[in-house]
């Protein structure tokens, strides 16, 4: 138990040196993955991740409740970047800005966002996320960057994402199923993610991939959808102001039944075009294909923009029910064009029948 | 197949009252949910989307109701159950009950009431269409049962208008299968359940023909 402590004390602060120095130089130089390579041959970095992972293992307080036989004396939340992976766990506090991009309403009782989910991996159900996500393990986490870009390689998640500079920006969230909430995201711009990512000239397209893992996920045994769940946009779409990758929710790191450690929003579009617990980011130049689409593509684009004038072809989109108000029972609300935010994407279709381009 | 002589006359008297209470029970539970959510003592007893909870608690109350109606007369004829087929016509009421109640929370909740609405709904999209169909189906099956009306019809008549269960039966299951985004889950059951209880009927009906005298019991 001593022995363990140590090295978990000395782990940390290994890393903790290490992950300074590194954001330096990431910022100096965003050629970030080749700069790596140079200072961590291969073999010892995912060795001293391995070492990492088990001593994180000890210092996640999540999982402490659950391991009765590794007790540790630290009874209070982990504080911030105290996950295994140098990220946040799970429902730690989240450091954000406030962002101008906020709308008026009532944000929805968070119980509703953690409680009433759509991750099929875990069930079709609308509570099956919340009962099962929590035997998937979001520490440490890699993002794989691939195709059309000139950064490929493997990113921890505190690489991709500066947690120094989160902003919370309220959005709509509107689910296909002409249900809707109101969320605190707190994440950071995808454009400025994208960017940093060093996409080609010949990349057109840009797409997501979720987790798969059959023993943590139970619903993938069940043959609702191909797994894993890819979804995707156009660049351009990707590069527009409103698009984020969220890490966090209600001043929390996201809940793993909200897709943690790492999700995209994409308030103009319909929920199932969001991403959740991203493993994968490829950079395309013809269009991707996409989960539900392959599904049912009568019923499902790959736009799936909000629109209230174009129906689902067995039910209209023209209003929602508000889920996670005050009060038990959820109000009705006229769905609006790109869910209310047409002033910032409308240019993105010009020209474009989005009848059509559903 | 005429079963002993116990089960001849098993709950003769008290199944038609219990079945009674069984079939009130789940619009009663509903009520006491909905009071609970509206008087706040607990607002999301039903979950966060009580309205859609509550379309598919009458729906699927409705199409499983009509699924055990199906169920009686195979119980009876393997069992030699006989007092079972006393309780078949409120168990079919009831189902028309909970199928009219799941089409009226459509209506009020989601349609504001307007059926103007609902036959836009109708007329564009097929699982809605079927859905009705279903119900107006049922209609002249639940106004014809009571004893008077079997008196007035003759069994005859009554029999062959009651046939419509199959096809409404059918139409119900396919509006249940249709409305899911996936064919996943309940709706799935729900087709093969019925699927069993229809075949039962067209392997019944091929040996009362290939030997009439022995299904003639």
């Amino acid at each position: 138990m001593i022995g363990k402590t140590k090295l978990l004390v000395r782990s940390r602060a290994f890393a903790t040196k290490e992950d300074s120095e590194m954001d330096l130089k990431f910022r100096r130089n965003p050629d970030y993955q080749s700069l790596r390579e140079e200072m961590t041959p291969e073999r010892a970095f995912m060795d001293r991740r391995r070492i990492l992972t088990a001593a994180g293992f000890l210092g996640a307080g999540s999982i402490l409740g659950a391991l009765p036989a590794c007790s540790e004396p630290q009874q209070t939340p982990v504080p911030v970047a105290a996950g295994a992976g140098g990220h946040p766990a799970p429902g730690a506090a989240l450091k954000a800005k406030k962002a101008a991009y906020a709308v008026a309403d009532q944000a929805s009782i968070e119980d509703a966002f953690t409680g009433y989910c759509n991750f099929y991996e875990f069930g079709t159900g609308k509570e099956d996320p919340a009962r099962y996500a929590s035997m998937m393990n979001v520490s440490p986490w890699e993002i794989t960057i691939e195709g059309e870009t000139d950064a490929p390689g493997k990113l921890a998640l505190k690489d991709l994402i500066d947690y120094s500079k989160l902003e919370e920006r309220v959005y709509r969230h509107r689910c296909v199923e002409a249900w809707s909430m109101v969320v605190p995201w707190i994440g950071v711009p995808m454009a400025d993610v994208i960017k940093k990512l060093k996409p080609k000239s010949t990349a057109k397209f840009v797409q997501f991939e979720t987790y798969l893992n059959k023993k943590e996920m139970p619903g993938v045994n069940r043959p609702s959808l191909r797994w894993p769940y890819v979804e995707g946009l156009r660049l351009d779409e990707a590069m527009n102001e409103l698009p984020l990758f969220a890490v966090g929710a209600y001043g929390k790191a996201l809940a793993k039944q909200n897709g943690a450690p790492l999700r995209t929003v994409i308030p103009w579009k319909y929920g199932f075009k969001a991403t959740k617990s991203i493993v994968k980011i490829r950079f395309l130049a013809e269009q991707p294909p996409t989960s539900w689409n392959k599904a049912n593509a009568s019923e499902y684009g790959f736009y799936s923009n909000v629109n209230p004038n174009a129906p689902h072809p067995r039910w209209s989109q023209a209003s929602e029910r508000v889920i996670g108000g005050k009060g038990g029972f959820n109000e009705k609300r006229n769905t609006e064009m790109f869910n209310g935010y047409e002033k910032q994407v409308a240019a993105l279709y010009t020209g474009m029948d989005l009848k059509k381009n559903y | 197949m005429a079963g002993n002589a116990y089960l001849r006359t098993f709950g003769k008297h008290w199944m038609k009252p219990l079945t009674l209470i069984a079939l009130i029970a789940p619009f009663a539970y509903l009520a006491v949910l909905w009071t609970l959510m509206l008087t706040n003592t607990d607002p999301y007893i039903m979950g966060f989307n009580p309205v859609q909870w509550t379309h598919r608690y009458l729906g699927d109350t409705a199409i499983r109701v009509l699924l055990v109606t199906l169920a009686i007369s195979p119980i009876r004829d393997i069992t030699g159950w006989q007092p079972i087929a006393l309780i078949r016509r409120r168990i079919g009421l009831a189902a028309f009950f909970y199928a009219f109640l799941h089409m009226l929370a459509y209506l009020g909740l989601d349609r504001e009431w307007s059926l103007a609405k609902l036959w836009e709904d109708v007329m564009l999209r097929t699982y809605i269409m079927l859905g009705m169909a279903a119900l107006v189906l049922m209609i002249p099956l639940a106004v014809t049962s009571t004893n008077g009306m079997i008196r007035r019809l003759g069994r005859k008549v009554w029999d062959r208008l009651h046939w419509l269960i199959y096809p409404l039966a059918i139409l119900a299951v396919a509006h249940n299968l249709l409305m899911v985004k996936l064919i996943d889950g309940d709706p799935t059951i729900h087709a093969v359940i019925l699927a069993a209880l229809l075949l039962w009927r067209v392997g019944r009906f091929g040996l009362k023909r290939l030997k009439p005298a022995q299904a003639a019991t």
